[in-house]
């Protein structure tokens, strides 16, 4: 194992800021792993450190096969971390919206131009990623849908689902969008937590790197399987949203079968504590999304069930 | 007439409200032309809502001479306003990256979709913003070239000091200026002042151009001022001025302001060493129209803008 730093910024009051990759293996650009780019991904850091832990026990045993590099950059976003802050410290701006970067732009285009340049030209880029609504996922591999993109490929990471997104003129800056711009099979994915560490969604997500690794040839490893991937396109999501806010109590949870009619969840007067509403489903199927915070809005999305899908 | 353009509710005893002040002819025809003038998108962006108040002041002052119809939104993001926050409060969210909205999507791309719905076939629509708490801009309108044939024209009527056409990024079409183009109602953004801050001069200055707009639609018949010819920088360099290093950053320049390359324009200090870091110095000849007024910076926070003369430019482009 190697440590380098591949990108540096100095700060006018904190220590300079460095990002570090952690490479294994020699040779071609095989595959490069990222962690945590926003300030908040506690759980995609701590996926990284048992990733770069396990490779670096690997590589010891001679388990990376001859002529591969794998590089794992941990976190982008300490600076923000450390001071509880999930986008840029200081402006607000989001690293992950400013991919492929401008290294004379603005502080978080350098950031992201200086990260690119590391992380670009390798042929597998996996990152772990967070989405914006507060919820829990069922783990799961995120592609763009660039014309670039390969679910079968996705599917070998063993996760029990591939989703498949139309990119919107906001993706278009992040990583994962650019890494498939650049030719990089690019795959971000999802675990059940960001602000906390979930130990079981973190083990099958390191687990799932490992067995796509093995799987391209990149290492010797021997683990589960995995699933057999089932491929979503993110549309064919049924979502459900609150007809009322106030206080929110969960009731299914992801990965739980549902049948039309069930009662999802219930919001109740946040004063008088009755139930406002019932959220009932409509549909049969397997909870994607659950929406996680204790209060709701009206109109709030806090479910998303893949339709007619059984376990 | 105060109406409310979307409200959703809020998880505790509270709805968030988007309202609009509509003002009517004193006789109405039916036929009238609409015009949208629409702020506080980011809630740390202040400016607008003295345009707001002094626009419709002189609206009400004088009413006989209005013709159309003159929608005013003061407050797209209210919540954002309410806690100095830029973004939507709670989703970290920056409300003019999810235009047009859908009714399919959360709370935010819901209350977009009817703030579109409801501007929807107007006749034009002003979009005011005023930077951020980091810059200072001299009044200015900014025009995606793709729309530039269309809105220059419009932009030459407003009163600002410059017409800024600049290239498409994609990103940029989730706005509401790209969204409200698109389905066919002329949008200008006009970017002025600073974050947190209002700038009287600039304010009125504004009114003054949007009274001179609604003259040229057919909806003020008052008076209305001389407006000021802008330049257009289609076919004009900008410099950009960006920190090398980190340090406290104290401008030796005022917006408007003239420069020659190679001029001092500001520094950037070391409070604990008390060196200079970095001497900052014009790329390009031309006039400052974007200052930073935050002192704190690291390696490529933004300084300055210079626009530059046409020969720049022709140099740029060979």
């Amino acid at each position: 194992m190697r440590k380098e730093v591949i990108y540096s910024l100095a700060s006018p009051y904190r220590e300079e800021m460095k990002v570090t990759a952690y490479r294994f293996g020699h040779g071609k650009k095989a595959a490069c792993i990222v962690g945590s780019i926003r300030g908040n991904e506690v759980q995609q850091l701590y996926v990284c450190s048992q990733i770069i832990k396990k490779l670096t026990e690997l590589e010891a045993s001679g388990a990376i096969v001859s002529s591969n590099e794998i590089t794992v950059i941990p976190s982008v976003s300490h600076h923000s971390m450390n001071i509880g802050k999930r986008f840029w410290a200081v402006d607000n701006t989001d690293v992950n919206r400013m991919f492929p970067g401008y290294d004379l732009g603005e502080t978080t285009q350098r950031i992201a131009a200086g990260v690119f340049e590391e992380v670009k030209n390798y042929d597998y880029g996996i990152q772990f990623a967070s989405f914006y609504m507060p919820g829990d996922f069922i783990p799961h591999v995120r592609m763009m849908d660039t014309g670039k993109q390969s679910a079968s490929l996705a599917s070998l990471f063993g996760l029990p689902y591939v989703v498949i997104r139309k990119p919107r003129p906001i993706d278009t800056t992040t990583l994962n969008y650019n890494w498939q711009v650049w030719d990089t099979n690019a795959f971000s994915i999802y675990t059940n937590e960001t602000d906390e560490v979930d130990e079981a969604s973190a083990r099958q997500a390191v687990a799932a790197v490992l067995r796509f690794l093995t799987r391209m040839g990149i290492l010797r490893y021997h683990n589960h399987s995995g699933y057999i991937a089932t491929v979503i396109a993110e549309e064919e999501l049924r979502q459900i949203k609150t007809n009322v806010g106030g206080i929110y109590r969960r009731l299914k949870h992801p990965g739980e079968e549902v049948h039309m009619g069930d009662v999802l969840a219930e919001i109740l007067h946040p004063f008088e504590g009755e139930v406002l509403s019932q959220i009932i489903a409509p549909t049969e199927g397997i909870i994607f999304f659950a929406h996680k915070k204790p209060l709701v809005t009206e109109n709030e999305v806090i479910y998303k069930i893949i339709r007619r899908l059984h376990e | 007439m105060i109406e409310t353009v979307s409200a959703m509710e809020l998880p505790v005893e509270e709805r968030l409200r988007i309202r609009k002040h509509r003002v009517l002819p004193l006789h109405p025809t039916g036929k009238e032309k609409r015009i949208c003038v629409v702020t506080g998108t980011h809630g740390d962006e202040l400016e607008g809502q003295f345009v707001c108040y002094e626009l419709l002041r002189r609206l009400k002052a004088q009413p006989e001479y209005v013709k159309g119809i003159v929608d005013v939104y003061p407050a797209l993001n209210p919540l954002g306003i309410d806690s100095i926050s830029r973004g939507v409060p709670m989703f970290d969210l920056d409300m003019n990256r999810i235009f047009p909205g859908t009714e399919e999507g959360p709370m935010m791309e819901t209350l977009a979709k009817h703030i579109v719905d409801d501007m929807a076939g107007a006749d034009m629509c002003v979009d005011i913003h005023a930077s951020n708490i980091f810059l200072m801009e001299m009044p200015q309108v900014r025009i995606n070239e793709e729309t530039a044939e269309k809105l220059v024209p419009y932009g030459k009527m407003i009163n600002v000091d410059f017409v800024w056409v600049h290239s498409n990024a994609t990103v940029l079409e989730s706005t509401l200026a790209y969204s409200l183009n698109k389905i066919g109602v002329p949008t200008l953004v006009v970017e002025m002042g600073v974050g947190m801050r209002i700038t009287k001069a600039y304010g009125y200055q504004l009114v003054a151009g949007l009274l001179n707009l609604m003259k040229e639609l057919g909806i003020w018949e008052g008076e209305v001022e001389q407006v000021k010819e802008p330049i257009v920088s289609s076919d004009r360099a900008v410099g950009y001025l960006n920190a090398e290093k980190a340090g406290i950053f104290l401008p030796q320049v005022e917006i408007g302001d003239m420069v020659e390359p190679g001029d001092e324009l500001g520094q950037i200090l070391n409070p604990l060493t008390g060196d200079v870091e970095e001497v900052i110095e014009a790329p390009i000849a031309g006039m400052v129209f974007t200052r930073r007024e935050y002192p704190v910076v690291y390696s490529g926070s933004l300084l300055g803008r210079i626009l530059g003369g046409k020969e720049d430019r022709e140099e740029e482009r060979a």
